[in-house]
């Protein structure tokens, strides 16, 4: 289970489960989990792009989220959020079946995208993972302060001079920046379930953003690295170990945060 | 894909006087209107991504069936309706939680479409089933399932029209709804399901892509253009008959457009009609969209919404 193949893929998925726990816990707090879904999968269209003109794939994946991520942010300013983003995905998917119908022989390879090749993670991949993954945790980090504020107390940062749309764009790209990379290892799908299930999670335990975050990563890093043990055994595909422990660990929070919240209640009421 | 197919299938001399033609027609009419009339309150009620999500689920369930051998028929809607129980149960009704309950239902959901197509390749070993599952097919529908089909996209409709105004009222102001003595909760679950049986349906004849254009591009321009429940419910069914029927035209005669000899799909001209439908209403508002603007304040359109801190 640790030998050198199976070492690139315990190195990417940590990589991989790190930025999505980080993300996701934005995603979640600014409620920005359509975009979450809708940049991974619609930057498939991308790569089916590049494939066409026979680029490297990573290339249609970057243009391709990098104009999700602008198209969603635009559309932002004058409609509804869940709308723009609606549009935005459909317009990429759209695009995207036009390049699959112009193409011959790209299914197999448009399937692999959806749901990743973990397991086939070569060593020259492992490298830009990991540089993608430090400059997208970098970049979180120097607009660390201004995305909480606006995140948590959008007025407030409003008031303090902290732009909301600039901040949503400045979040998008950083998840098109995340996505484009991680795609091809893991899968939109899982991508999208790394970055939702641990930040649910983490957010329905602990309203302290720091505690959160940490929170976050771990369960991502613990869902991934479970998924990768079963899905090694079992030979079932990784997708649906991911999907499902990250939704059982929300059940979990949840469960534990109504638990928690009874005996609060019964404290603080004299018998 | 849809394209493949209707090049094969539907353009060829005798296209018009095709059977499965004309059933794909009449089915194809059914879903635009019904995905146009239900998405006006889902854009109303900021459900989008529940919308969408509920579609993606809800082709989990079509590869589950073919897996268990039974009619997807049934699969899209058991698994649609069944994703919607929970969302409700795990907090779709409130603003709120919204988005990351339905998120966490979609990752879930996702999860278990990516064992499913494993499990379908393992025992027939083609990828196009997987292939037709998430892009859709108008032809997955025959004759047999045509009419139970069409019978509960009429439920799902009418469902939606007959709470029409209550519904509408809980949407945007669910406070003086429950004053007035609506259960808006009850009314929230019926509507959710009507959108999870519509989606679903949609969903499995259009594929994924179609069924969330349709449900949210006509509804959200309607919503702009139009003022009054009744007119804007027409006008998003206008949009969206036009836009699947204009789609069907396009992708015909694009099969002697360059790349030659291929055609482009219906998904992309569908696509294309809708979105640029909403662009044009929204970089030019005309006279019309001023006075609804006027006359509506609580349009959701005009609404700025903020992200909201959960």
């Amino acid at each position: 289970m640790f030998s050198g193949l199976m070492m690139n893929t315990w190195i990417a998925a940590t990589v991989v489960a790190v930025i999505a726990g980080v993300v996701g816990f934005f995603a979640v707090l600014r409620g920005s989990t359509f975009a979450a879904h809708a940049i991974p999968n619609g930057a498939f269209a991308g790569a089916a792009g590049a494939d066409l003109l026979g680029l490297n794939a990573l290339v249609g994946l970057a243009v391709f989220s990098l104009a999700g991520a602008l198209g969603i942010a635009a559309l932002s300013r004058r409609s509804r959020h869940d709308v723009a983003t609606a549009l935005t995905f459909v317009m990429m998917l759209g695009v995207g079946a036009l390049f699959v119908g112009w193409s011959t022989e790209y299914a197999a390879e448009a399937y692999s995208l959806l749901f990743g090749e973990v397991f086939g993670v070569g060593t020259d991949q492992v490298l830009p993972i990991v540089a993608l993954g430090i400059v997208a945790i970098a970049a979180i980090i120097v607009m660390f302060r201004p995305l909480m504020l606006s995140s948590a107390m959008p007025e407030v940062a409003e008031a303090r001079g902290v732009s909301g749309p600039r901040m949503e764009l400045g979040f998008l790209l950083v998840m098109a920046l995340a996505t484009s990379m991680t795609v091809p290892v893991v899968g939109a799908l899982l991508m999208f379930s790394l970055m939702i299930g641990p930040a649910a999670t983490a957010r329905a335990v602990t309203a302290r953003p720091m505690l959160a975050m940490s929170l976050s990563v771990a369960i991502a890093l613990v869902t991934a690295w479970i998924g990768i043990v079963v899905s090694y055994r079992t030979n079932w595909p990784l997708g649906f170990f991911v999907g499902v422990i990250g939704a059982g660990f929300f059940l979990l929070g949840r469960g534990w945060a109504g638990v928690r919240r009874w005996l609060v209640v019964r404290a603080a009421v004299p018998a | 894909m849809i394209v493949s197919h209707l090049l094969r299938y539907v353009f060829e001399p005798g296209f018009f006087g095709s059977g499965e033609v004309q059933v794909a027609f009449a089915v194809g009419t059914v879903i635009a209107v019904t995905s146009a009339v239900v998405g006006v309150f889902t854009v109303t009620r900021g459900q989008s991504f529940a919308g969408h999500s509920l579609g993606d689920i809800s082709t989990t369930g079509g590869s589950g069936a073919f897996l268990l051998g039974v009619s997807q028929f049934w699969g899209y809607l058991v698994l649609g309706a069944a994703a919607a129980a929970f969302m409700e149960l795990i907090g779709v009704q409130r603003r709120r939680g919204r988005d990351v309950a339905t998120g966490v239902v979609l990752g879930a959901g996702t999860g278990l479409a990516a064992l499913f197509l494993y499990l379908d390749t393992q025992s027939s070993s083609t990828t196009g089933v997987s292939f037709t599952i998430l892009f859709g097919s108008l032809f997955a529908v025959t004759g047999s399932t045509a009419p139970a089909l069409i019978a509960s996209a009429l439920l799902a409709l009418g469902t939606v029209l007959v709470l029409a105004r209550v519904l509408m009222l809980t949407s945007l102001s669910p406070d003086i709804a429950a004053a007035r003595g609506v259960p808006v909760r009850a009314v929230g679950v019926a509507y959710l399901m009507a959108l999870a049986v519509s989606v679903a349906l949609s969903s499995m004849i259009i594929g994924a892509i179609l069924s969330t254009a349709l449900l949210i591009g006509p509804a959200a321009t309607a919503l702009r253009v139009a003022r009054g429940p009744v007119r804007t419910m027409a006008v998003a069914a206008g949009i969206g008959v036009a836009a699947i029927w204009i789609g069907i035209l396009l992708a015909y005669d694009s099969y002697y457009w360059p790349p030659a000899g291929r055609g482009w799909p219906v998904s992309f001209f569908v696509v294309t009609l809708t979105v640029g439908g909403y662009l044009i209403s929204y970089l030019r508002p005309g006279p019309r969209d001023d006075r609804s603007r006027a006359a509506e304040p609580e349009s959701p359109a005009e609404e700025e919404q903020v992200c909201s801190p959960a």
